[in-house]
């Protein structure tokens, strides 16, 4: 890896190196010291179900069950690790392929899908799970984060002292992102409100085809310091430090600190999405490099070292993540096509003299099809 | 909410005292005052408009008395502004945010047509975004450039967007308030040119439609609604915003002529209140439109269409309209060339009337 610039090493929290051996931090340590076996079981389980439910999802765009996908192969532990950290009055700002986190959120992922299928273009509420809809304009929910972070601290749940209510922000987005003017604005309309919010990073080393060198010469984090905001970099695919940098940096929001950006180094190990082809812009090389510290193996190296990863775990998991691709399967091709009104419901919360003359006419217009089948 | 104004009751039996006279800018200022007074979740965001309370003093004296908080000078950033009012309206908040001026909504442009107009409709209604985006719009004012232009329609073909614009102190006074009780964005277009027309402005009579309990329907639905300003038998003449006073101009020398002109202020570019429009043109079997912007797929063109489409057997002459050229808007040495003046718009109605 480049000794400088965004795809260095340069200061890098780890606490699990890539063979699966602890390292020391002292100053992100004790953030994980509290881990139990559970809890690292825990994460492999998340993983391992995020990796299948993507699997499985990239399968049935390939089937022509979905029009496209975008995979988090790779990403796991970035998204798992800051996601546990995660209370409920905290809210999440997603970008789109936040699947993990959306798993940790409590939606049932194969509901994702709805929108790559073409049904709809958000399938969940995002108050009942503190689980903003996928953006899919890059960057442009990094400021919608901002607003509501600020929002949550004018209606007292910051700096209470109250975990029961005290919450902040969390909003996902990638390298690419960094360079859009959106998220430069989020960044300082966060500082200087003091927002309760952290800017999560995860720094994949590709918007679709561009290198992350393409989108900046120096570590994303640093990006912060250009608006006086805490920043860290941390191991993305190491689970264990970023759940302990994320921990940190929540905490810090939620006490109305202020603000905190993570840059999370990782690599996309698919895709951009089923529409891309990675061969033409990277290399054999960095892709077996990069699968020697794939997330979830060096999780798994770290647990049977430690003895705590029994068999009956690893199938009783191996059997959670099949069921959830047949479920996911299953649930895809069930459902009905939607009825074709839908187009004008909720474009505005009040009727709209335009919107509503348009469904009369197209009303109308189906109903002078004698076949009802052939309108359909 | 807090109700914090007169009842309806109260405010009838106080009738004279609440009719004051006010410019456009002092009536939309008492309208947002009157909003904030009522509901506390309405904060106001934008460039410069604390202390100093907006470069056309629009929020003058709002900073002072309700604090920083909800009245928010912003960083200078118009994507900044909108974007984190989306994310504040989802919390229950309801942000009205100022561009300070017209050609500069553009950097916001975005996060209005993406995000704002789209989240209830992404959503399936499950997430509102009652954001007010207030624009000081239109020219005539001598200004330079990027400081006169009149993008309504750029919005207004961009669905889930509101789109109102008063020409009136007290529209100006009761449409903020409708606006900022509407569940739906609403894209507030004040002409700048006329912020100094004053007028007599009822501080009570919306304030009493819009009480604690009344809703946001009734006010929406009143926004949305065209005005008869002056009824007329030979022509119709729609126009709104900044080119209402000059329809008024135009009638009054047209029915020297023997020409009785009615005109009618459309205040919502959308949805358009097609019913009072049609209603119209078929009693007058003539219409022409005014409007600032240029003409080529602008508002104008629209009101054309629409009436070729459902009053076409009723009209008498093909509809014209008067605005812009296809130009950007020019130095102000020549922004009355380029705008609709008195003589072009009395040239198109003379052009109607003789077919």
């Amino acid at each position: 890896m480049a000794g400088i610039g965004p795809l260095s090493e340069e200061g890098l929290v780890r606490l699990l190196d890539h063979k699966g051996e602890r390292v020391e931090d002292s100053r992100f340590g004790p953030y994980a010291a509290d881990i139990t076996a559970d809890d690292l079981r825990g994460f492999w389980r998340d993983m391992m179900l995020t990796r299948a439910f993507d699997n499985e999802s990239t399968s049935l765009q390939r089937q022509g069950e979905l029009g496209l996908w975008v995979a988090s192969l790779g990403q796991e532990a970035a998204q798992i690790g800051s996601a546990s950290v995660l209370r409920d009055p905290d809210y999440v700002f997603p970008s789109y392929r936040e699947h993990g986190v959306a798993l940790k959120r409590g939606i049932d992922l194969p509901e994702i899908l709805r929108t790559f299928r073409g049904h709809q273009h958000g399938a969940w509420d995002p108050a009942a799970h503190n689980f903003h809809l996928y953006t899919l304009v890059i960057g442009a929910h990094s400021l919608h984060a901002v607003g509501y972070a600020q929002a949550m601290d004018w209606d007292g749940l910051v700096g209470s002292g109250k975990p029961e209510s005290d919450g902040a922000v969390i909003c996902y987005f990638g390298d690419g992102a960094t360079s859009q003017g959106d998220v430069n604005e989020a960044l300082i309309f966060a500082s200087v409100n003091n927002a309760p919010i952290v800017f999560f990073v995860q720094n994949n080393q590709f918007a679709i085809s561009e290198s992350t060198t393409r989108q900046s010469k120096v570590p994303l984090a640093q990006r912060a310091d250009g608006v006086g905001m805490e920043n860290v970099r941390v191991d993305g695919n190491d689970v264990i430090a970023v759940h302990a940098v994320t921990a940190w940096a929540m905490e810090h929001a939620r006490s109305g600190a202020g603000p905190v950006m993570i840059e999370a180094l990782t690599y996309r190990m698919g895709a951009h999405t089923t529409s891309d082809d990675p061969t033409k812009y990277r290399t054999r090389a960095d892709e077996d490099y990069w699968r020697e510290r794939d997330p979830i193996a060096r999780l798994e190296a770290h647990l049977n070292a430690l003895g705590e990863l029994p068999e009956e775990f690893v199938e009783a998991v191996a059997a959670e993540c099949k069921e959830m691709g047949k479920r996911t399967r299953e649930a895809v091709r069930s459902w009905p096509k939607p009825p074709k009104h839908l187009i004008f419901e909720h474009v505005y919360a009040e009727p709209h003299a335009r919107v509503e003359a348009e469904r009369t006419w197209f009303e109308n217009y189906e109903a002078t099809f004698a076949d009802a089948e052939v309108a359909r | 909410m807090t109700a914090t104004l007169p009842s309806q009751d109260q405010a009838a039996s106080e009738a004279p005292t609440t009719v004051r006279t006010l410019t456009l800018a002092g009536a939309i200022n008492a309208g947002l005052r009157a909003a904030m007074d009522r509901d506390p979740k309405v904060v106001l965001m934008g460039e410069d408009i604390g202390a100093l309370g907006g470069v056309f003093r629009v929020t003058d004296g709002l900073h002072k008395d309700f604090g920083e908080r909800r009245v928010i000078d912003t960083p200078l950033a118009e994507s900044g502004i909108v974007g984190t009012a989306i994310g504040m309206s989802m919390r229950g908040y309801r942000p009205v945010v100022e561009i300070q001026f017209d050609g500069f909504i553009f950097p916001a442009y975005d996060q209005i047509t993406t995000s704002l107009a789209k989240l209830h409709y992404r959503s399936q209604g499950r997430v509102s975004v009652p954001v007010v985006i207030r624009v000081p719009y239109a020219g005539g004012i001598g200004a330079i450039e990027h400081h006169s232009e009149s993008p309504e329609a750029l919005f207004a073909h961009t669905p889930g967007l509101r789109i109102i614009t008063p020409a009136t102190p007290q529209d100006g006074f009761d449409m903020i308030q409708q606006a900022i009780a509407s569940p739906d964005p609403v894209m507030f277009f004040e002409p700048k040119a006329r912020y100094w027309d004053k007028g007599e402005v009822d501080t009570a009579r919306v304030a009493g439609q819009l009480g604690a309990d009344a809703g946001a329907s009734a006010g929406t639905a009143e926004m949305s609604s065209a005005r008869i300003a002056s009824p007329g038998t030979d022509v119709t003449l729609l126009a709104y915003g900044p080119t209402v006073r000059l329809a008024l101009q135009a009638a009054a020398v047209a029915a020297k002529d023997g020409i009785s002109v009615e005109v009618i202020d459309l205040r919502s570019i959308s949805p358009i209140d097609f019913d009072t429009v049609i209603a119209s043109v078929k009693r007058t079997g003539r219409a022409v439109v005014v409007h600032e912007a240029p003409v080529a797929f602008g508002t104008g063109a629209e009101i054309a269409a629409r009436i070729n489409e459902l009053a076409f057997f009723r009209l008498e002459a093909p509809v014209l309209r008067v605005g812009g050229f296809h130009t950007p808007y020019p130095g102000s040495t020549h922004e009355h060339d380029y705008l609709p003046s008195l003589d072009r718009v009395l040239d198109a109605v003379d052009a109607v009337m003789a077919h």
